[in-house]
């Protein structure tokens, strides 16, 4: 087993996949933040596009968002998220079209985890916010967001258990990260197939299980009590 | 209050809120016919009706958190703008005190206080915290401050609330079915808040099923039946003297027990 991880850097590859989920969860979070404003706010045009973004994106595959980046992205349309002198081009690029790749996509579940979490909200906390004289900006920061971050906390941390393991989509367009070490793996250690998959599934056990138990955490511990 | 104006039957100051011919539909429902009312500058009015005789919605209407479909309404001449930064800026002068308290549930009772002044009045933290002290002192939670507002019991979360208000400093006050909500033993905590809050020359308008607070701290009675304003007397007159067929009736129902 150690030798496994050894020959294939399976420490290196889980390390990327680290990297990837985080990456992506901060860029998902801030973008499914603001969609999730659109979604909320009084201009009509604004819900639309809120609403639009959540529907196209979270009924297309992950696969194709991610294979979309690299080939339609950087490919068709030559957005180029690294730079050419940098020695290390293909890898830089392609983990960060992988990263535009998941934000985009899981934004759209960032989104509707906010919106239940404004769901849990009383009606009466917006009409104090407004009949105080906040604007709907402020009221958005003060009394709304943060008690819906709150009672989002659950399905939020669902939706950073998906994204971790749904980084093993970026080995679509060769980031070298657990995926791809599998992938290695059963081509040049078929002897030992089950351990391959085994090693894999452990690693990813043990990056989401702290996940699932913090966030089980923080909800009990941030709930807004009423 | 650092307010001075007269007390109430002393005379009426000058038309604070007016409301000119408004309209508004739930749907099929008419809910408001043809409001007119005006409320004067230190006047107390008590807004009472059977329910669903659009006393609430009519109260809501006055900061617009209900829209109206046709007429006016005015306070202190300016009519109220539809949306944007100058309604935020006209409901910050219009006190609101709920049913349903609506403290905001993530802060303290504190931050209650002071987050209106803070972000809306731009006070410095430090004086908006004196007064918001002073406030709470005053409706007696003083010693709560640093609590959560589920931590309290209904009434003084409402009395909270009521401090929230007026630490805006508003030149008049909305009272949503404020005892509604309340358990029996709390109510009067309440009332007396109000009815201190009215002998100091505060213009409120009052919806409430509390006859007791309407006798005692009213300038005026106004009774609603079917969304459309039925009758409107001084207490004494109203309570002894119904004239409408409707508020015999609504009178005739309550008073009995």
């Amino acid at each position: 087993m150690l030798e496994l991880i050894d020959q294939f850097n399976v420490f290196d590859a889980f390390w990327t996949t680290i990297k990837l989920t985080l990456w992506s969860a901060l860029f998902s979070l801030l973008l499914g933040t603001v969609v999730a404003i659109m979604r909320l706010s009084p201009v009509g045009f604004l819900r639309w596009l809120g609403g639009s973004y959540v529907t196209l994106i979270r009924n297309t595959p992950l696969t194709l968002i991610i294979v979309f980046c690299s080939i339609g992205l950087w490919g068709q349309f030559g957005i180029e998220p690294a730079s050419r002198d940098s020695p290390t081009f293909i890898v830089d690029l392609n983990f960060r079209l992988a990263v535009i790749g998941l934000s985009v996509y899981h934004a759209a579940f960032v989104c509707e985890a906010l919106r239940s979490g404004v769901n849990t909200i009383p009606v009466g906390q917006a009409e104090a916010s407004r009949s105080l004289g906040l604007t709907f900006g402020q009221g958005l920061r003060h009394v709304i967001l943060p008690q819906a971050f709150r009672g989002a906390i659950t399905p939020l941390g669902n939706t950073l258990i998906a994204l971790t393991k749904n980084t093993t989509v970026a080995v679509a367009i060769g980031v070298a990260e657990a995926a791809y070490a599998l992938r290695n793996m059963i081509e040049f250690r078929p002897d030992v197939m089950l351990l391959n998959f085994l090693l894999i599934a452990i690693g990813f056990v043990i990056l989401t299980l702290p996940t699932g138990l913090a966030t089980s955490w923080l909800a009990s511990r941030l709930a807004v009590k009423r | 209050m650092t307010d001075t104006r007269e007390s109430p039957g002393s005379g009426l100051g000058a038309p604070l809120v007016v409301l000119e011919d408004v309209n508004k539909h739930f749907g099929d429902l008419h809910v408001l016919k043809d409001i007119n009312l005006t409320v004067h500058e230190g006047e107390v009015v008590v807004v009472i009706g059977p329910s669903g005789s659009g006393k609430s919605t009519l109260c809501r209407t006055i900061n617009r958190l209900e829209s109206y479909e046709s007429g006016r309404i005015t306070i202190h001449g300016d009519e109220l703008p539809s949306e944007g930064k100058a309604l935020a800026k006209l409901r910050a002068d219009v006190g609101m005190v709920f049913q349903s308290f609506n403290l905001f549930s993530h802060k303290t009772i504190l931050e209650n206080v002071t987050m209106g002044p803070i972000k809306v009045r731009k006070k410095k933290s430090a004086e908006a915290k004196a007064r918001a002290m002073e406030l709470l002192k005053r409706v007696g939670v003083d010693h709560q401050a640093e609590k959560y507002p589920a931590q309290l019991s209904g009434g003084q979360q409402q009395r909270v609330a009521i401090a929230r208000s007026l630490a805006m400093d508003p030149t008049v006050m909305l009272f949503d079915e404020p005892t509604s909500a309340l358990d029996p033993e709390m109510i009067n905590e309440v009332l007396d808040v109000m009815t201190q809050l009215a002998k100091s020359g505060m213009t409120m308008i009052v919806v409430t099923h509390e006859m007791g607070f309407a006798r005692k701290a009213a300038d005026r009675v106004v009774f609603m039946s079917d969304g459309a304003i039925v009758e409107e007397n001084t207490p004494e007159e109203f309570f002894t003297n119904p004239q409408s067929h409707r508020a015999k009736d609504f009178l005739g129902k309550i008073l009995t027990h």
